[in-house]
């Protein structure tokens, strides 16, 4: 048996240019299968370690999952806005511990921006309820003397290199329309949060107060012609917010949840809607799973037209092996022995294969893994594979090696055949 | 006299869906060390008894034995074992795995037969060091040995071919045209170094040639066109 390996081994390693290319492609096909399933694994990890510790997201009513996608994952577009004085209604509602307004629609250099209120650095929590902890620098403070201060994410701090003390200048909208700056009313950066491995790294921060003062002389998303408020006077206008896109609630405790939710969604004034986060999460995921099967059943296809090519392969050369076989039935080998051979050599390709792809899943995502990471804050993980994954890999292995029995089969006709003859 | 290493009885062969016998011999025996001359004209049946004397063909009527055994009496797998512990073999050319390198080219039937590699590993030496002591016989150069087989010269491989056949002393060493692809100084080295090992190993030699000027040196010549009574009935 270890002979036979031996000689399949051999035998493949003189015909390696043609069989390369085999091994080539069942890498390839391990390589998507495994890539797609570290993705979506990671994409998983990634969304519902993003939030925790907040019971309810509060919002205009709309679908849960655009609403959830929107306020914690700044994905999509708006929804519609929020009184604040619905929600200061619902923040009196006896259950509630607190809440935290969020308001979105503005960009730094592609990075959103959030406007919030101070207690959001308190109550923010993330992963395992961990709190947001400050690299550098300090929080904001909402007055309004420090009206024009901002914490940044450390993505956006790394990516664009700033420090403690830097100014910088917002755009409106996702920064898409040229000439629509916010740059009369610069900001400085007075905290650098800690990486987070959330959407929190790559967001910009600044309080209510600062969104409704770089809005003054704005209205309908373009500035009022002839009207210019500078970043002075702004400070005697009036800049409670008057609606914000969401909010988070915490509880007092977590029993309340249900009655909350009808709460607000009971809510005369306004229609509006709460969500849990985790079952926003998981109708996200009934979304989601078609995609990925779909994706998962085309590279289970390529795996299948790789491992069709291997046979393939295998096969074609059989015929200008039939010497090599007759001389190995000359020397005693059985039929089942030529059949054996056959197999392993399939075998062996296909476990090269599954190996090299490993390495190449390996050492893509630890070359793209990085700039995915800033680009979509995605961090993929070099961790062991997942069972899904090992699952995977067995799968390809056994495929391959039902698929090598096909040219095994026909060889140990052909050497029944031939005898010691052969009729090439 | 020893008993015959080879017998045939009463052997009537045909190919499936042929109408007719290609080959019919009532008798043949080969004694043991004995070698045997097989000519006869191309499509006279040489390769067809060559695969009933190994036993990759069976008989349809009568048998063939080696040391007293019927091919016909043994399972498929039970022949293979046959063959690989008593049957060496020597092809026409293209005898070797052009990717082994020579001398695991000769010791790949002890890898098949447990058999073979005991009698190679007999008096306290090792198949390979019985490899290389063959491969010294028949005279190629050590700097060769550890060459790929597929780098040799045609005379070279059919040496190595030789050796092979011979290693683990097989009661049979079966030669299908082996000088064929040879010139004819080289075909007169190979043919007495290919006796020599028989005898010198106790193998009895089929040697098969449509060349009569090979004869010479065998104990029985026989013509096949005279032995096998195919043609006739066919006529």
């Amino acid at each position: 048996m270890r002979a036979l390996l031996g000689i399949a081994g051999r035998s493949a390693w003189n015909r390696r240019s043609t069989l390369s290319l085999v091994v080539f492609s069942v890498a390839l096909s391990t390589l998507l299968l495994l890539g797609i399933e570290r993705i979506r694994t990671d994409v998983r990890e990634n969304f519902s370690q993003s939030v925790s510790g907040t019971d309810l997201i509060v919002g205009a009513r709309a679908g849960a999952v655009q609403l959830m996608l929107y306020a914690v994952f700044r994905v999509g577009g708006a929804t519609n806005n929020v009184r604040m004085t619905s929600l200061e209604a619902i923040a009196s509602h006896r259950a509630v511990a607190w809440m935290v307004p969020l308001s979105l629609g503005d960009s730094h250099r592609g990075f959103p921006v959030l406007a919030t209120s101070p207690d959001y650095f308190m109550r923010f929590r993330y992963g395992d309820r961990q709190p947001l902890v400050l690299a550098q620098g300090k929080a904001f403070d909402g007055t309004l003397e420090n009206l024009y201060d901002t914490v940044i994410g450390a993505d956006v701090a790394d990516r664009l290199g700033y420090r403690l003390g830097q100014r910088i200048t917002l755009s409106h909208g996702s920064g898409v329309i040229p000439g629509a700056e916010h740059a009369d009313k610069p900001f400085t950066v007075v905290g650098i949060l800690a990486r987070t491995g959330t959407p929190v790294d790559r967001t910009v921060h600044i309080s209510l107060e600062a969104m409704e003062a770089i809005h003054l002389d704005w209205a309908a998303g373009v500035p009022l012609p002839g009207v210019k408020i500078s970043p002075e006077e702004a400070r005697k206008y009036d800049l409670t917010p008057k609606q914000v896109t969401a909010a988070l609630i915490g509880l007092k405790s977590r029993t309340a949840v249900f009655a909350v939710q009808r709460a607000v969604a009971d809510y005369a004034d306004e229609p509006l809607m709460a969500v849990l986060p985790g079952v926003a999460l998981d109708e996200l995921w009934d979304v989601v799973a078609v995609g990925e099967r779909a994706m998962l059943g085309m590279s289970t296809m390529v795996a299948v037209v790789s491992l069709a090519g291997l046979v393939a392969v295998v096969l074609a050369g059989l015929n200008e092996r039939r010497r090599e076989l007759a001389v190995l039935r000359a020397v005693g080998a059985a039929p089942r022995h030529v059949l054996l051979l056959l197999a392993a050599e399939g075998g062996l390709l296909t476990l090269l294969g599954v190996l090299l792809g490993t390495l190449g899943t390996i050492a893509a995502i630890a070359a793209v893994g990085p700039s995915i990471q800033a680009h979509f804050g995605i961090g993929l993980r070099l961790s062991a594979p997942t069972p899904q994954q090992w699952l995977l890999l067995a799968a390809v292995l056994v495929a391959g090696l039902v698929a090598s029995l096909v040219p095994g089969w026909r060889a140990y006709r052909l050497s029944l055949a031939d005898g010691l003859s052969p009729r090439v | 006299m020893n008993p015959p290493v080879i017998a045939i009885r009463q052997l009537r062969f045909a190919w499936p869906k042929a109408r007719h016998d290609c080959i019919a011999i009532d008798a043949l025996d080969v004694a043991a060390g004995g070698s045997l001359f097989l000519h006869g004209p191309s499509g006279s049946g040489k390769s067809t008894l060559l695969g009933l004397l190994a036993g990759v063909l069976l008989p349809r009527d009568g048998s063939v034995s080696l040391m007293g055994t019927s091919w016909s009496a043994l399972s498929g797998a039970r022949r293979d074992a046959f063959r690989a512990d008593h049957v060496g073999y020597v092809f026409q050319q293209f005898n070797l795995l052009p990717y082994l390198n020579v001398l695991d080219n000769v010791l790949l039937p002890c890898r098949f037969s447990t058999l073979r590699q005991e009698r190679a590993s007999a008096a306290g030496t090792s198949p390979a060091s019985t490899a290389r002591t063959l491969l010294r016989q028949i005279g190629l150069d050590e700097s060769l040995w550890r060459q790929p087989a597929g780098e040799l010269s045609v005379g070279q491989q059919q040496r190595v071919a030789a050796a092979r056949a011979l290693i683990g002393r097989p009661e049979v060493v079966i030669a299908d045209e082996p000088t064929s692809a040879l010139d004819a100084a080289l075909r007169e080295d190979f043919m007495a170094l290919l006796m020599a090992e028989c005898r010198a190993a106790g193998s009895t030699l089929v040697f098969v040639s449509h060349d009569e000027r090979l004869a010479a040196r065998f104990d029985m010549r026989l013509a096949l066109a005279s032995v096998n009574r195919a043609a006739e009935t066919a006529a």
